[in-house]
């Protein structure tokens, strides 16, 4: 891929890191007030980003809106299952909550000068290697 | 820099901006998903040869990192330039139950020192729990197929029960760490 066709990803991450980050996203504090149901912060954030995503994705659909490779946008949709996303999430969550940052948030907070969040993104790469290996014997 | 930048950011302001970097990455062909930068660099790092799960050409995930390095750029403008200060204006009640815990200087920076400081980084305690939870948000967003933003933003966007059940999981994990496992890990924390 080429240099200037990287420039809008890299665009859209600077915007994605200030947004999380102004919006105290990626506040370890927050993150424990939500799981404590003492505010309604990320509530509102989580709620209204997915109430938009929804109206616009349908949008998208309906119109049938080309992306800017001019193909008609496509969504492929997970395979379902129980026990993966259940067992699979409840595990992220308990990770969430102890570090008060989501994959997202990890990289922003390095951006924010938490340099100790470093050790948790060296376990985040353990822990998908740790995945990978065990995969086969996981219920999906 | 005018207060309302620098003031932080209202959720009915970033909920939708958030969406918009969902669209914004839709409409260039690609899906939104932090967690998948791990499984890539795993890759880079050489991790096929233990698993085939590893085994994908990174070259196609390139703009994904190269996000993810955008993230952290934005992280650091944010801080630099668009804020004045760290504080989080917490419900008192979460505050004074923190502080109960022996946590001090709630809400003046984003993380509490307790849990990140360069001290807790350096210490074998604190090195531990640091890659723990780091090993269970790795372990489980992939086991799960992706996290808040696959899952919770992009999933629910496109209505998939998948990414619901992901979701619920998510909240169940949460539920669980704060309100049983973290108040008996208090011990641990006054030995970092």
């Amino acid at each position: 891929m080429k240099i200037y066709k990287l420039l809008k990803f890299f665009l859209t991450g600077i915007l994605f890191g200030v947004i999380l980050g102004k919006a105290e996203v990626i506040s370890w504090y927050r993150i424990y007030e939500m799981f404590s149901f003492e505010s309604f912060h990320m509530y509102g954030v989580i709620g209204s980003a997915c109430t938009v995503g929804i109206v616009g994705v349908l949008i998208m659909k309906a119109f049938n809106v080309h992306g800017l490779n001019g193909k008609p946008i496509s969504f492929k949709p997970k395979k379902f299952s129980v026990p993966r996303y259940l067992i699979g999430g409840t595990i992220f969550g308990l990770g969430w909550a102890l570090t008060g940052a989501c994959p997202g948030p990890l990289f922003i907070l390095v951006g924010y000068g938490y340099f100790s969040i470093i050790i948790v993104i060296i376990g985040a790469l353990l822990g998908t290697f740790l995945y990978g290996i065990l995969r086969k014997r996981l219920p999906h | 820099m005018p207060t309302f930048i620098t003031d932080p950011w209202p959720w009915y302001i970033a909920g939708p901006a958030i969406a918009l970097v969902m669209f914004l990455l839709i409409f260039f062909g690609k899906t939104f998903g932090v967690s998948d930068n791990l499984r890539t660099m795993c890759t880079i790092m050489g991790a096929e040869r233990y698993s085939k799960f590893f085994k994908l050409n990174w070259k196609n995930k390139i703009w994904n990192l190269v996000f993810t390095v955008g993230a952290v750029i934005g992280g650091f403008i944010s801080v630099r330039f668009l804020s004045n200060n760290q504080e989080v204006a917490l419900n008192s009640k979460t505050v004074s139950r923190l502080e109960s815990m022996g946590f001090e200087a709630v809400g003046q920076s984003y993380a509490p020192s307790e849990l990140f400081s360069t001290e807790v980084a350096t210490s074998f305690l604190g090195i531990l729990f640091l890659l723990f939870g780091g090993v269970l948000v790795g372990f489980g967003t992939r086991y799960a197929g992706g996290c808040t933003s696959g899952h919770a933003i992009s999933g629910i966007s496109n209505l998939q029960t998948s990414s619901l059940m992901a979701v619920v999981g998510f909240f169940l994990g949460g539920l669980i760490m704060v309100h049983l496992i973290f108040p008996s890990l208090l011990p641990f924390w006054n030995n970092i």
